[in-house]
């Protein structure tokens, strides 16, 4: 572990460390997001995604470990590297204009605090069940999971539909930055590609917030029914 | 007295050579017993403080800027000159030492020059080797330029700023011997004075800028490699914190001034624009390769440029010099600028300017080229005129540039002064009455990376002296010399900040001994000088204290040098009665006012003793002897 | 012109310092930014005042003495150029211009409007150099360049040192400096042979003085007079990764 140690000891390596666990952690949103546009297809479609998971538990749970030390490799990267950069500058200017850092770039630590609490609230939500434990224990008539039931009348309370939402924001910002970031970072950046590249951080996230928020929204409008009539 | 360069005889070919193997050796073991002072961190002292310490000696660097890499030497655009002869055009070493010491007016010594021109090739290898990232060809190989002064193609070039990465090479070969621990490195610290014991140069007396510590350092030999005078004339191309103390103080221990009045007025700098101004700025004698000098035929022709038909437009420089053309060297081009403009056809505000103008070179060559190899030069022509020169020629006007005078050193580049060594510009010894471009840098280099290592251990292994105690009173007698220097500085209790006084002497310097000498200017000039410098000590201010960063103290002991250094400079233009290179005298003038010097009387260094305050000093010879030129005129035609 | 300067003043590196106001009055627009602050000094010389200390040299943007922070951007406005470079036509009559010092922890205020950036130099130290002595080197033609490498190690190596990308970065970090020392040698031939062992040791000794790290933000681009690319941290990286994990 020579190796890890040396790179978490830079600031180089702490970036390399902070970009390969980003990497994982965007990974899983974007797939996350897909999984979870399946309720527009109907409470059958998603109820079975969720039961094909259950059924291959090594998998799902290799998945949730991998998942937890990017997240927890995330976080430790995020806090060092943030240390480290503000005690690189004790006085600050008393005027600073910056040219090109955007909004995003700057406020990535606050954002990411945002969204740690966030995906504690989510996870109690969703995956224990500890804030409606009402939604959590409904099954399907084929006996499973109903995951469909869950998510619609979680997302019909307005507060919970507002938290979910306002989340997406600091989640928007933070993809935006960092998935841009990745590939400088690798060490990517090639005059023929960096428009390709530049873009794709804001185009990522811009699909993440579109397609996560559209849930909710859509549940407040109605256009996601239940009970679900005429099946 | 007649004084000995110590040439050594034999042909000329083979001077170098045989020397360096008549130079007694240190042992690899004993090296490391002997301590080396080098001041200044430019192309030279940089290029000699690396490869002494390679060597195995001690060495302490100094520098009064923040990092070695600051030195002046980072600002030379154009290239380096070797005679490498990779385009095939018929350069050689013989063709480099001719062209040289041809365009130093036969004002230099030939085994000197012609040593330069024999390790010029050393100097390119070196480099490489260092990573100086030197423009190629597509095919890998080096590229080169034409420069003014020669009509091959020997100087190679890394875009316009040669100068930066070479030093930057120099630099880096210094980082990792400081990093290795051979070298001490002192920044922000300036010399203010030398220790002379028994008549050898055994220590400085410095100033740290930071703390205002004034500190005693010994050594076994002091090298100085701390540039040149031109900020004598207050605007020059210099950075505006270059300045004469470290050679001028040196002068004041004994070791003699040589040539002060051979300086170099380069003719394509951006023209002065209001009394606001801090400096000049050069714009690199290579854009002449591309550019056409011309101005209106016409007397007070006030249209804009674009509006003069071609043929009312005066090529001058092709007219006057048609084989050289634009390329014609630096002296030549200037006075030819000088008398278009006396003559009343000059352009631009107040008619101190000559244009030169790229719309040919953008025609023949497409604006891409163009761009490509002067862009960098164009945009900062751009940024301080706030004129497009894609669009209009850019104004030129000729501005003091580089010192060909200065230290006197023998063939080993030591001083009269045993122990001092003294090189690249600060020393005199290879440019003559004028230097070609791209040879400054090939001399500081060839100073520091080839020629110093050799002779400076050929000292220590003959003169077998201990390394003073820095407590003998030789070093706080220094000290003390100094601390009063200092005090004596703070106490004027007067009004004016001293820049006005030194702009007040470059303005005298540059109307009096400028482009063109008179014995009336020169003595002009020598009348007005003391005055200047008795206001100086009666009216400047100096604010703060001794203690901490003064910049106003550091500019105000410069200033203080300047105002006496400039009286040794008048004299000797004054006392040197022929024109040549740099130095022309009106009265010495051939009928088409080039020119005209005087062999019989004049083929010599003339190098200056102190003799002490409000002494004349006085003018020792050292006569040049031509064995393998001719002394021919210099013809451009 | 008419100006209102705030400018930092601070006695040494261990007093505290603070804004001091002037109004500048007779501003040109063909002066130069230290030209302008030359003037000043001069009047508050002449009124027995200690002069606003500041750092310059060349003054044509090619040595990096000059290191102002001008309303807030390093070098002021307008890119690719250093603070000497900057005039003052790009400034309006009345207009009010905060002046201040780099500011980083291990670039620390000496006095005034001058920072300590000798951390540079000790980076340089740890490996910004190709280990070899004057007399060794082979013929210079030996080994060709091809001209698009040499073209980019150009590039890297036009960094003039100033420390502009340190006091943009909201990281104070000294990437931008450091990967171009490392492309300029690494992208040559001659460079090779040190290639991963410089990155290794440059690095490290950048993060023992201090600075912060790089988090993409490329305003170490946007203000660099020498407009040198991010494209060459991208390359630091790379090599760094290489060598921590690849090469023994």
């Amino acid at each position: 572990m020579t190796w890890f140690r040396a790179l978490f000891r830079s600031t180089v390596g702490l970036k390399w460390l902070m970009g390969t666990s980003g990497l994982v952690l965007s990974g899983f949103v974007v797939v996350h997001m897909f999984g979870n546009l399946q309720i527009y297809l109907g409470p059958d479609a998603i109820n079975a995604y969720a039961e094909s998971l259950r059924k291959m538990p090594l998998l799902l749970w290799a998945a949730r470990i991998v998942l937890l030390a990017a997240f927890l490799l995330h976080v430790l990267s995020a806090v060092r590297i943030t240390q480290l950069n503000r005690a690189a500058r004790p006085t600050p200017y008393e005027l600073w204009s910056p040219q090109v850092t955007t909004y995003a770039a700057r406020t990535m630590f606050m954002g990411g605090v945002i969204l740690a609490g966030f995906i504690v609230y989510h996870l109690a939500h969703f995956t224990f069940g500890l804030t409606h434990p009402d939604h959590f224990k409904l099954h399907d008539a084929k006996g499973r999971h109903d995951v469909y039931a869950m998510v619609v009348l979680g997302f019909r309370q307005p507060l919970v539909s507002l938290s979910y939402l306002l989340a997406m924001v600091p989640l928007l910002l933070h993809l935006q930055h960092g998935v841009s970031s990745f590939f400088q970072t690798f060490g990517l950046n090639h005059p023929r590609y960096n428009r390709i590249i530049r873009a794709l951080g804001p185009i990522v996230s811009l699909i993440v917030f579109l397609g996560n928020c559209s849930i909710p929204l859509a549940v407040l409008a109605g256009l996601i029914p239940y009970p679900v009539v005429g099946k | 007295m007649i004084l000995d360069g110590h040439v050594p005889a034999g042909p000329l070919e083979q001077k170098w050579d045989r020397h360096r193997n008549q130079l007694a050796l240190v042992n690899p073991a004993n090296k490391r017993k002997y301590h080396v002072i080098v001041v200044g961190t430019g192309l030279a002292g940089a290029s000699a403080a690396a490869t002494l310490a390679e060597l195995g000696y001690q060495v302490s660097a100094f520098c009064f800027h923040d990092s070695p890499r600051r030195a002046h030497s980072i600002a030379a655009q154009g290239g380096i000159n070797a005679a490498k002869n990779y385009q095939n055009d018929g350069d050689s070493v013989w063709r480099l030492f001719y062209d040289t010491i041809k365009g130093g007016d036969f004002r230099s010594r030939e085994a000197n020059v012609y040593r330069l021109a024999q390790v010029s090739v050393n100097i390119i290898d070196q480099c490489v080797a260092q990573g100086v990232p030197f423009a190629r060809e597509y095919g890998g190989l080096l590229a080169n330029r034409s420069f003014g002064g020669a009509q091959v193609s020997r100087t190679f070039y890394a875009r316009g700023q040669t100068g930066q990465q070479l030093l930057l090479g120099a630099y880096s070969a210094m980082c990792r011997q400081i990093g290795l621990g051979q070298i001490k490195m002192y920044p922000r610290t300036e010399m203010l004075d030398l220790v002379v014991v028994e008549g050898h140069a055994k220590g400085i007396i410095t100033r740290n800028l930071v703390t205002g510590e004034i500190q005693r350092h010994a050594a076994d030999a002091v090298v100085l490699a701390t540039g040149g005078y031109g900020n004598v004339f207050y605007l020059s191309t210099n950075a505006v914190n270059s300045n004469v103390t470290a050679t001028y103080r040196a002068y004041k221990r004994g070791a003699f001034f040589a040539n002060p009045c051979f300086t170099q007025i380069h003719p394509t700098c951006i023209p002065v624009t209001g009394e606001h101004q801090s400096k000049l700025t050069l714009m690199s004698e290579s854009l002449r390769n591309d550019g056409r000098v011309w101005v209106p035929k016409k007397k007070g022709d006030s249209r804009p440029p674009e509006q003069i038909p071609e043929e009312e437009r005066d090529y001058f420089l092709e007219r006057m010099y048609p084989s050289y053309g634009n390329l014609a060297p630096r002296d030549i081009a200037s006075r030819a600028a000088k008398r278009v403009c006396d003559e009343g056809r000059g352009v631009g505000p107040g008619g101190l300017g000559v244009y030169l103008d790229f719309s040919d070179a953008i025609r023949r060559l497409g604006i891409d080229v163009v761009r490509e190899r002067y862009g960098n030069l164009f945009d900062m022509y751009r940024e301080i005129t706030d004129e497009d020169p894609y669009k209009v020629p850019m104004r030129i006007y000729p501005a003091v540039h580089y010192t060909m005078g200065g230290l006197w050193v023998d063939y080993n580049l030591m001083s009269n002064l045993p122990g001092l060594f003294v090189i690249g510009e600060a020393n005199f010894s290879d440019h003559g009455a004028n230097r070609l471009g791209a040879s400054a840098l090939m001399q500081g280099l060839a100073d520091g990376y080839f020629i110093l290592p050799y002779t400076i251990g050929d000292y220590f292994a003959r003169s077998r002296r201990s390394r003073p105690d820095p407590d003998q009173p030789e070093f706080r007698e220094a000290e003390e010399r100094t601390l009063r220097g200092i005090e004596r500085l703070l106490a004027i209790n007067g009004k004016h900040p001293v820049d006005v006084f030194h702009r007040e002497l470059g303005k005298l310097l540059w109307d009096n001994c400028g482009m063109s000498r008179s014995e009336a200017s020169l003595r002009h000039a020598l009348e007005e000088i003391p005055k200047i410098r008795e206001r100086f000590w009666r009216e400047a201010r100096v604010t703060g204290g001794p203690e901490g960063i003064n910049q106003a103290l550091e500019r105000a002991g410069r200033v203080a040098d300047f105002l006496e250094f400039a009286e040794l400079l008048c004299l000797d233009a004054l006392e040197r009665k022929e024109s040549c290179g740099g130095h022309f005298r009106e009265e010495f003038q051939t009928e088409d006012g080039e020119a005209k010097r005087d062999d019989e009387n004049f083929c010599h260094v003339a190098a200056w003793e102190y003799r002490g305050e409000n002494e004349r000093p006085l003018r020792h010879v050292e006569p040049l002897r031509f064995e393998f030129v001719d002394l021919t005129t210099r013809s451009y035609k | 012109m008419r100006l209102t300067l705030r400018i930092w003043r601070q006695k040494d590196a261990n007093s505290p310092g603070g804004f001091v106001t002037y109004v500048k009055d007779h501003v040109v627009p063909d002066m130069s930014f230290l030209e302008m602050l030359d003037a000043l000094n001069r009047e508050i010389v002449e009124r027995g005042e200690e002069p606003v200390a500041f750092e310059s040299d060349c003054r044509e943007g090619i040595c990096g003495s000059c290191s102002l922070v001008i309303n807030g951007i390093p070098h002021g406005p307008g890119r690719g150029k250093a603070s000497c470079q900057l005039y003052m036509r790009h400034f309006r009559d009345g207009d009010t211009i905060t002046v201040e010092p780099f500011r980083a922890k291990p670039f620390p205020v000496l006095r005034d409007l001058i920072v300590d950036r000798s951390a540079f130099d000790r980076i340089m130290q740890a490996g910004g150099f190709i280990s070899v002595n004057t007399g060794g080197a082979p013929e210079a033609n030996t080994i060709p360049v091809p001209k698009q490498d040499q073209e980019m190690a150009m590039d890297a190596a036009a960094c003039i040192g100033c420390g502009a990308c340190v006091a943009a970065c909201k990281n104070a970090s000294a990437m931008l400096f450091v990967a171009a020392k490392v492309s300029h040698l690494g992208l040559l031939p001659q460079g090779q042979p040190e290639r991963y062992r410089r990155v290794r040791n440059m690095v490290a000794q950048m993060d023992q003085e201090g600075f912060g790290g790089c988090t993409n933000t490329f305003e170490c681009e946007a203000v660099c007079p020498k407009q040198i690319s991010v494209r060459f941290i991208a390359r630091l990286n790379r090599d760094y990764f290489r060598a921590t994990l690849l090469e023994p």
